[in-house]
């Protein structure tokens, strides 16, 4: 089905320099430390979400080395509980997931509310391992549990009406402190071309390192597009639509010029204020190469076949 | 203890030495320690810049506090401090070139000269260099009534450094703009009419 091995069969040692791979390492090792803290942490805070018990281990892998969890779960972009990188993990531990559901509407035959365990029960979780790409030029490699949501959708049967699927984030600032500054027009929105949102590679991750989704990684049920910029991503959802326009999207909302309904990965078109040519790939100093849609180049350009991809930014 | 004789005591330059490479005693020990979080290069890198600002604004808070305070032991912290300042903005360009452009020398140009922010943040480095030159007694002397002019460039390089942060920040200003208010306050004091009023005149007109 897909073949995502190729082209990053190089390994990490001829990547990096030894004595910064050894250095890494190091500091992998000292963050361990705080890592175990964090353990316990996740364990008081984290019952209520999806238990990702029974997964298909690595159904897409990538030889390249994953990002610690201790770095994936302490160095998050997660407005909804802070503007800092450091600030969701230490804000959103008190954050309660239970009875979680996802109201689903618009062009589609199945509306209705779903609870988090009817939408992703029926599905077979899968472990894969992706690229996160940031549009703040880092990047992260990590193992997520979850499914397509293209297996997903397909249940709620959308009509031919559908050309989009819009999603929002819970917006409910006595639990997403962050939402009690405006620095965001709340609820987060996002959204995908239908073509992207049945793309098999698009997943709906429920879990992450083989555990139940951190809260601070967008607890309990989160969008990942491996070829996107990382917010395209949408965390905690509380809603997904079937529409026939281009939804509105929050970072497009408040600035337009910057960051555009499609936000590809792409080395070519910089972002106006920094460049995207390079990332730092976290763990390490030095930067590298950005890739083509973040390395999904062969699975998904046909997508954008009829799109200038530095106009449609 | 009156404020006189501690700005005057023997201890009082030692201490603020120390103070001021406290910060950097503080990241080189996270470093080792492995604490500066997952993004150590972007730690360094913003915390570096943001020492080098805050000893800026100390640096030009210091005759305003003269003003306020009356007491005149301000001033013989003023070079030390825009000394300090340098020497954070050099560890912090230090940083950004080796870990962003990798000591190459054009890559890092070309950034300078395409990424506006960069281009205010690289104009700051590179005018506090000769301030930093002429800050000896002997280039006061040789200088003169020169050196008064070439150190008010030591205002725009404020400036450019509180707009290089500024421009960067993708959605949450607050950081910044509070460098920016005190910057304000800072330099809206050197404009003479305002630089009048002080806390006594401000009390009375109360």
């Amino acid at each position: 089905m897909i073949k995502i091995k190729k082209r990053w069969e190089i390994p990490e040692s001829e990547v990096t320099p030894e004595s910064l791979y050894r250095q890494r390492r190091n500091f992998i090792k000292s963050a361990g430390v705080a890592g175990g803290a964090l353990l316990l942490n996740s364990f008081a805070g984290a019952q209520a979400s999806y238990a990702v018990d029974g997964y298909q281990k690595k159904s897409i892998s990538l030889d390249e080395e994953i990002t610690a969890e201790e770095d994936a779960t302490s160095y998050n972009n997660f407005y909804e509980f802070g503007t800092g990188k450091e600030d969701p993990k230490e804000n959103s531990q008190r954050f309660r997931t239970d009875d979680w559901t996802i109201q689903v509407g618009g062009h589609c035959e199945k509306p209705g509310t779903y609870s988090l365990e009817d939408l992703i029960r029926p599905h077979a979780l899968e472990e894969r391992i992706y690229r996160l790409r940031c549009v703040e030029a880092w990047s992260m490699v990590i193992p997520w549990i979850g499914v397509p949501l293209s297996s997903i959708l397909k249940t709620m049967q959308p009509t031919s009406a559908a050309k989009y699927v819009a999603f929002r984030t819970l917006h409910d600032p006595l639990r997403m402190p962050g939402q009690q500054r405006s620095v965001v027009p709340w609820p987060y929105r996002e959204g995908l071309t239908m073509a992207e949102a049945m793309h098999p590679l698009t997943l709906i991750a429920v879990g992450m390192y083989g555990k139940t989704m951190p809260n601070q990684n967008g607890a309990p049920i989160r969008l990942v597009v491996p070829w996107k910029y990382g917010f395209k991503s949408i965390k905690s959802i509380v809603s997904i639509e079937f529409v026939e326009a281009e939804p509105k999207t929050s970072w497009n909302m408040i600035l337009p010029d910057e960051y555009g309904f499609y936000s590809n990965v792409n080395p070519e078109v910089d972002h106006p204020r920094w460049s995207q040519k390079k990332e730092r790939r976290i763990g390490d100093i030095f930067k590298r190469e950005t890739q083509m849609f973040n390395g999904y180049q062969e699975e998904v350009a046909d997508l954008y076949d009829d799109l200038d991809l530095k106009v449609n930014f | 203890m009156a404020l006189s004789s501690v700005l005057k005591s023997a201890w009082a330059r030692p201490v603020a030495h120390l103070l001021c490479l406290l910060p950097l005693l503080l990241l080189i020990w996270a470093a080792v320690e492995g604490q500066l979080g997952a993004n150590p290069v972007e730690k360094l890198t913003h915390e570096t810049g943001v020492w080098a600002l805050r000893l800026l604004l100390l640096t030009l808070a210091l005759s305003p506090l003269r003003q306020w305070t009356g007491e005149a032991g301000w001033i013989r912290f003023r070079r030390m401090f825009g000394l300090y300042a340098y020497f954070y903005s050099c560890c912090h360009f230090a940083i950004w070139f080796i870990a962003d452009h990798s000591f190459d020398f054009s890559d890092m140009l070309e950034d300078v000269i395409k990424r506006p922010y960069i281009t205010l943040g690289f104009s700051a480095f590179v005018l506090l260099l000769p301030l930093a030159l002429t800050s000896n007694q002997s280039m006061i002397r040789r200088l003169g009534r020169k050196w008064k002019a070439l150190h008010k460039l030591v205002y725009a390089i404020l400036l450019l450094t509180v707009l290089h942060f500024l421009w960067q920040v993708k959605a949450d200003y607050l950081e910044p703009s509070i460098y920016a208010i005190i910057a304000a306050i800072l330099l809206l004091h050197r404009i003479g009419p305002v630089r009048r009023l002080t806390f006594k005149s401000f009390t009375a007109a109360l």
